[in-house]
């Protein structure tokens, strides 16, 4: 019933009956033997994979967002049809997306694939983000920068984006954990991450330990991910703080 | 190349026209009944998430109080991969229903707690002072002002919960849940690509659809005042919006 073809094939990593480990052959909650003798070869490539797979699509996402939010930011019309088309993309659910990018020649089951999904995720919540920002920053400040003599490009720059940074930085804090959640699924095309061993864990004889390591990692990685970006946040604006707010 | 994958897509529809069965092999579950199945399963996650999350989140935005925990839960919640949520459930509860619905409950309930307190904690007080100045008792205040007004953002948190939940339900398939949409794209050996194909097309239209239902609830339940102060939108309203409000300042 379960085959996972579209993963290629799966390598089982889960002895069964046959492993050398007592609890393993058990299929215990948690077996550590289990998780010391296959942490170098299956959990920690995974994990590093997972985070590649993130920083990759977050920093294309960030580059692609934030342009189309600057360029919305001065012709405002540019807003409405991106976020149309942005929404949807967000909207449509991750396994499906995946699936319907496989066909596109050039794509097929590949990381590509999986980093076009993900990009595509992030667009939504970094552009909307960004936008906002700079949409709130006070007209006052804006005219003192220009009475200060500075042109748009200065003011953008040094003014309007400094004062949008928190707002930017939330956006990307959000696009961080949504995805490293769904490079999880991403698993399903590329074979690689954090999700390859959860589905190697179903895939054969579901193998609790597995599971439960490797989707705890998956959690943790988003749980660490999320606090860096807070206090890379308090970093780069300090000045939040000192209202109190 | 190129004619190769429009040969798919093509193929892909057929296989939606045909109800998901392919000529020539045993008869398979419809694409009809799949879709129910999926629907009926994310429906019952949805509501008891609905009825655990709206009365918690709610009362706390009432009586103003656990803004720490309501916001906080949204921010934990955003970093709950659903597949990891399914797997470690799997491996505690075993393959099947009870496992999906507890996951799908534990991924929508956030949302909706955090964007009903939200919203019904942002309500103008001067708005609550009059109301109680006209005698309001505090649950008329609750149901005739705050809910109302609250309305927009309560069904932000509803409809992130919801995309979440048809989401996560045909993720289950990879878990090993069999009953969902989700089962044909995990079984490409039987489907090929036109089917598995297929099915990413329904699940995509079945997120798009439930959307677009939620939007429309939410125009027909939002008072009219609200609606003339909001601008009257409509396209506006078909986007989703995500809780970055909650967590920016934390």
């Amino acid at each position: 019933m379960i085959a996972l073809a579209a993963s290629g094939p799966v390598i089982p990593t889960f002895g069964g009956g046959t492993s050398a480990f007592a609890c393993e052959r058990a299929n215990r909650l948690f077996c550590p033997d289990w998780v010391s003798h296959n942490w170098g070869t299956v959990l920690w490539p995974a994990l590093r994979q997972h985070v590649v797979l993130t920083l990759i699509a977050v920093s294309i996402g960030f580059v692609i967002s934030t342009s189309l939010a600057l360029i919305a930011y001065r012709r405002r019309w540019v807003e409405r049809p991106v976020l149309i088309v942005t929404s949807i993309l967000y909207t449509i659910p991750s396994l499906a997306l995946f699936e319907l990018l496989e066909p596109i020649p050039g794509l097929g089951l590949s990381r590509t694939t999986a980093e076009v999904a993900l990009v595509s995720y992030t667009l939504l919540i970094m552009f909307r983000n960004t936008l906002t920002g700079l949409r709130e920053v006070p007209a006052d400040v804006r005219d003192a920068a220009a009475g200060m003599g500075m042109g748009p490009m200065q003011s953008l720059l040094r003014v309007e984006l400094p004062l949008a940074l928190p707002a930017i930085i939330a956006g990307v804090r959000i696009a961080t954990v949504t995805v490293i959640s769904l490079a999880t699924v991403a698993s399903l095309i590329d074979n690689e991450g954090l999700g390859a061993p959860i589905l190697s864990a179903i895939s054969n004889e579901v193998f609790k330990t597995e599971l439960i390591v490797a989707g705890g990692m998956a959690v943790g990685l988003a749980l660490a991910a999320d606090g860096l970006l807070v206090i890379t946040q308090r970093l780069l604006t300090p000045w939040t703080r000192a209202g109190g707010t | 190349m190129i004619l190769l994958a429009a040969n798919t897509f093509v193929e892909a529809l057929k296989f939606i026209g045909r109800n998901g069965q392919i000529p020539g092999e045993p008869a398979l579950p419809t694409l009809v009944h799949l879709t129910l199945e999926t629907l009926k399963i994310a429906g019952i996650g949805i509501a008891i998430a609905l009825a655990i999350a709206i009365p918690v989140g709610t009362w706390l935005g009432h009586i103003h109080r656990g803004s720490f925990v309501a916001i906080n839960l949204g921010n934990i919640w955003r970093a709950l991969p659903s597949l990891a949520v399914l797997a470690i459930g799997v491996a505690f509860l075993g393959i099947g229903l009870k496992n999906v619905e507890l996951a799908l409950v534990v991924l929508a309930v956030p949302p909706i707690i955090t964007n009903a307190y939200v919203g019904i904690d942002g309500v103008d007080p001067d708005i609550v002072d009059a109301a109680r100045g006209m005698g309001l008792t505090g649950w008329e205040i609750l149901r005739k002002v705050e809910l109302p007004l609250g309305i927009p953002l309560i069904f932000a948190g509803i409809r992130t919960a919801a995309l979440f939940v048809v989401s996560t339900t045909t993720i289950a398939a990879l878990t090993g849940y069999s009953g969902s949409l989700g089962d044909i794209i995990n079984n490409e050996t039987s489907y090929h690509l036109p089917g598995v194909l297929g099915a990413a097309i329904c699940i995509a239209a079945l997120a798009l659809v439930v959307e677009f239902a939620l939007a429309l609830i939410q125009r027909a339940l939002t008072p009219r005042g609200v609606k003339l102060e909001q601008g009257d939108d409509f396209a506006l309203a078909v986007v989703p919006v995500v809780t970055e409000g909650a967590g920016a300042g934390s």
